[in-house]
């Protein structure tokens, strides 16, 4: 069986770093920067970014319709961060283009600006411990409907899945550790 | 128990940034149209290098209200700049809340002998940087992001060219040495020893790497991401051509289809009048930016 083709969103943002991740994992990866490529792939990552730059390149060169429909076929779909904005149907105070797949609702720069910026050890359910980076990040605020929680830090969601979709708060690419990359390659 | 201000999260934040362009802005309006056009993020400044250059005079950190009026009025993260070696410039910044500081050749500087020891802070910095050695010393001092210098307010995009060539070029030498050659090679480039182990070992800056000084057009742009850049500050080059919004749009859709000529064609049409350039070798020795602190 030839090997899942996992593609990274590359319009802005660090998708390189989802790409190495996911190669040490063995995956095969393609950078994503058309619709035509998002039907080439198995998945695919929404990398962590500016969520505002994404969502209008997305939308400048016609790609949301086309996620949308590859997700309701069953195509696996992860967001880091700006990932996880974009994923959200609801968004706290902000009225900027979304795809809007998971019944989350997300606060944008939740903890605060860059200088709130923090490292803090995780327990991700089914998954385990890991060191999770947050940048400017956001966190969920509620979730319904189909949304299970998987992580909180300090009583804050930052982990959910929904059916094949992933979203964190967090950074994994930024840091060693590939288990979540590897969870994300089995839901598919 | 969380860790803040960490190497780890300073450096992230900049591998956040790229494939995007950080767009220099005076205004909270001016910031907004940034963000309109996909920036990711903006450097709240005072003035635009080609009016500081046209100024002339002692240039200085902006003043703070400029600064938390664009903080305000956007959600993108927002630099500001201080001057080299100033680090009262920059605790007044981390204290505003910026989200790095560029200790930049653009502000007057403030010590001709020493940068700022960026390790102290919170805040994340960016310095520019003509060549590996000055990279390397900089990022030594805590610099979390590198660009090119350039020459600011010119938008005459060779020196960033020269720059960035400069920087691959040294990173490919220094690769491949042997292992006995590497002490001596970080004599000759003046940079830390163990920070060239690391280039050696991953073949590239260990920081992120933008480029800055002198990009005006989207082809500008894409010419620097084909360079091996990570993504684009523009300074004067959107604010002081006839129609921002379009140019800042386009040079954002250029850095991130940077390898396709028929995008580039596109957003590269009907764009209007670019800012006014100035060739390099009408400006005199002492009125050059890039030369300040190395």
């Amino acid at each position: 069986m030839a090997a899942k083709l996992i593609g990274v969103l590359a319009l802005q943002g660090a998708f390189a770093e989802h790409i190495a991740a996911l190669k040490k994992c063995g995956a095969e990866t393609f950078e994503v920067r058309t619709a035509e490529d998002l039907n080439k792939i198995d998945g695919l990552i929404i990398p962590g970014g500016e969520s505002t730059t994404i969502g209008k390149l997305m939308n400048k060169y016609a790609m949301e319709e086309v996620i949308k429909a590859r997700v309701a076929e069953g195509m696996p779909l992860w967001g880091t961060c700006a990932g996880m904005i974009l994923m959200a149907k609801e968004i706290v105070d902000s009225d900027q283009i979304k795809l809007g797949l998971m019944d989350i609702e997300v606060k944008r720069n939740a903890y605060g600006r860059q200088v709130d910026s923090f490292e803090a050890e995780l327990q991700l359910a089914g998954i385990g411990q890991i060191k999770g980076v947050f940048i400017r990040a956001p966190y969920v605020g509620r979730v319904w409907g189909e949304a299970r929680v998987l992580s909180c830090h300090n009583e804050q969601i930052v982990m959910v899945q929904q059916r094949k979709m992933l979203a964190t708060s967090f950074h994994p690419e930024l840091t060693e550790d590939l288990d979540i990359h590897q969870y994300f390659l089995e839901m598919g | 128990m969380e860790e803040k201000g960490t190497f780890n999260v300073k450096s992230g934040l900049a591998q956040m940034l790229k494939g995007g362009v950080i767009m220099d802005v005076t205004t909270a309006e001016q910031a907004k149209i940034a963000e309109e056009a996909g920036a990711c993020s903006v450097m709240a400044l005072e003035r635009v290098p080609a009016d500081i250059r046209a100024a002339g005079g002692i240039a200085r950190m902006a003043d703070p209200s400029i600064i938390l009026n664009i903080m305000e009025a956007v959600s993108i993260p927002v630099m500001a700049k201080c001057r080299i070696g100033h680090f009262v410039e920059a605790q007044i910044l981390e204290s505003l809340g910026v989200d790095y500081i560029d200790e930049s050749e653009v502000l007057t500087p403030a010590d001709d002998k020493y940068h700022i020891n960026k390790n102290e802070f919170k805040v994340p910095f960016v310095c520019g940087a003509r060549n590996l050695g000055e990279a390397l010393r900089r990022i030594g001092e805590g610099a979390a992001m590198i660009r090119t210098k350039g020459e600011p307010g010119t938008g005459n995009v060779i020196e960033a060219v020269r720059h960035m060539r400069q920087v691959n070029a040294e990173i490919r030498w220094v690769s491949n040495l042997p292992e006995e050659e590497l002490m001596s090679a970080a004599k000759e480039l003046q940079a830390p020893y163990e920070l060239v182990l690391e280039v050696v070992k991953s073949n590239r800056l260990p920081v992120v790497n933008f480029a800055a000084g002198g990009i005006a057009s989207p082809a500008d742009a894409a010419l620097m991401m084909q360079l091996g850049c990570d993504g684009i500050f523009v300074g004067s080059g959107i604010f002081k051509s006839g129609d921002p919004m379009k140019r800042a749009r386009a040079i954002v859709a250029a850095t991130t289809y940077y390898n396709d000529s028929a995008v580039l064609a596109e957003v590269s049409r009907d764009l209007g009048e670019a800012m006014v350039g100035i060739d390099i070798a009408s400006i005199k020795p002492q009125e050059r930016m890039q030369d300040r602190g190395c």
